[in-house]
């Protein structure tokens, strides 16, 4: 909380739909959502990375089993769905899954909690959950976006691409046209991936949020949302993680 | 919610986290879980490859047992019709033998028989010349029997 005294509801909500921020204009840093979405992915990244250093062809043990159960899931995604041969659509198909996952499981910590320590060390605004920061989503879409039209060069060449963007669907005499629908189509695989992810974790927040004002009926209605929004974690980061693959593949795949 | 410089931030974020996983995450354990796949199917293989070995065996040694039986009984068949014929054979010589050492011991009887009764004869001559001669000493020539009593000898 900002001061000492009781917010009104409003305040409350408001309160913590604001981002922790520094600069001014564009050039706005979000911390609470570069630091914990950091600091998650450096966290289980880097015990990844670590493990994956010291893993086994043997016996697999405790978490490697668990990390090799998620990446064979996530890898047999990629198996189904891309026919290519880029090294780097598993990877990143693990990544978009794993971090968003654990970035969207923070919405599972009570909605006071993180705020309230991070009032008490003198912070006094604190978004705890970064995917509903649409600055992360767009970040990650547009990334996939970037990643998708190299790969598009990369596997038809310039030409090849020029030629699918001009005679796709309707043949070369309507190339306008198909430019037209080309842009609009690969503007909204971004746009769609980010805010889909976005609205469903910044309503599932809210809430959370709307709850936690409830006072003592807070408890029997928190847990069941709780527990439903588990289903909604791995599904959001299932469906980026699936929409990546389905773009990749598409990039590329020639006509 | 407004769309700032945080996005450069998280989309630095978000390529440092593609490349730890493309380069540190991904490879070893995709490495590690191939080489397990290949384990087990190797082991499978060798199972498999155990079993078809372990059957091709027991056949084989039935074979063999079965092999070995048939050779044992036709050793015992043939033992048996030796040992028949050793038996015969032994049976033949020792009857020839026999046969042998009898007649041998026949003649050897015929002629003791023979000598025992020339010398009886000579004997029973000697004798009867002798109680004749003591007869005929008393009351006839000896000259005169002689005769008579030779040809009495040829007789015996």
């Amino acid at each position: 909380m900002a001061s000492g005294e009781i917010p009104t509801t409003s305040e409350y909500i408001a309160h913590h739909l604001t981002n922790l921020k520094v600069g001014s204009g564009f050039w706005t840093f979000h911390l609470d959502t570069l630091i914990v979405s950091g600091a998650l992915g450096l966290i289980v990244f880097g015990s990844m990375a670590v493990l994956a250093s010291k893993a086994t062809s043997g016996v697999p043990r405790g978490w490697q089993n668990f990390f090799e159960m998620v990446l064979s899931f996530v890898n047999q995604q990629v198996k189904d769905t891309y026919h290519g041969n880029s090294p780097i659509v598993a990877p990143l198909a693990i990544t978009i899954f794993v971090w968003v996952f654990i970035m969207n499981a923070m919405d599972l910590i009570p909605v006071d909690f993180l705020p309230t320590v991070a009032s008490a060390t003198g912070v006094h605004y604190l978004k705890v959950v970064p995917t509903t920061d649409p600055n992360l989503t767009f970040a990650m879409s547009i990334t996939v976006f970037l990643i998708m039209i190299w790969m598009n060069f990369q596997v038809k060449g310039i030409g090849g691409f020029m030629h699918e963007i001009f005679t796709v669907p309707f043949g070369p005499k309507l190339a306008p046209v198909n430019l037209l629908f080309r842009i609009v189509e690969d503007i909204a695989k971004p746009i769609s991936l980010s805010l889909r992810l976005f609205g469903n974790m910044y309503a599932g927040e809210m809430v959370f949020i709307l709850i936690a004002l409830l006072g003592v009926w807070q408890l029997p209605l928190a847990l069941p949302w709780a527990l439903f929004h588990i289903l909604i974690i791995t599904l959001q980061a299932f469906v980026f993680m699936m929409l990546t693959i389905v773009y990749m593949s598409m990039a590329s795949e020639s006509h | 919610m407004s769309i700032n410089a945080t996005l450069i931030g998280q989309m630095i974020w978000f390529a440092l986290f593609i490349w730890i996983t493309m380069k540190y995450v991904w490879p070893p354990l995709q490495k590690a879980m191939a080489d397990r796949q290949q384990q087990i199917a190797d082991g499978l293989a060798a199972g498999e490859r155990g079993k078809h070995d372990l059957e091709l065996a027991s056949k084989r040694s039935a074979d063999t047992i079965r092999e070995a039986k048939e050779k044992a009984s036709g050793i015992f068949a043939e033992t048996d019709k030796r040992v028949a014929q050793m038996i015969e054979e032994a049976k033949g010589v020792a009857r020839v033998e026999a046969e042998k050492v009898y007649n041998a011991k026949l003649a050897e009887l015929d002629q003791d028989t023979e000598r025992a009764r020339a010398a009886l004869r000579d004997r029973v001559g000697e004798l009867a010349v002798a109680g004749a001669e003591k007869i005929l000493r008393r009351e006839v020539n000896a000259a005169a029997h002689a005769d008579m009593l030779a040809g009495l000898k040829q007789e015996l």
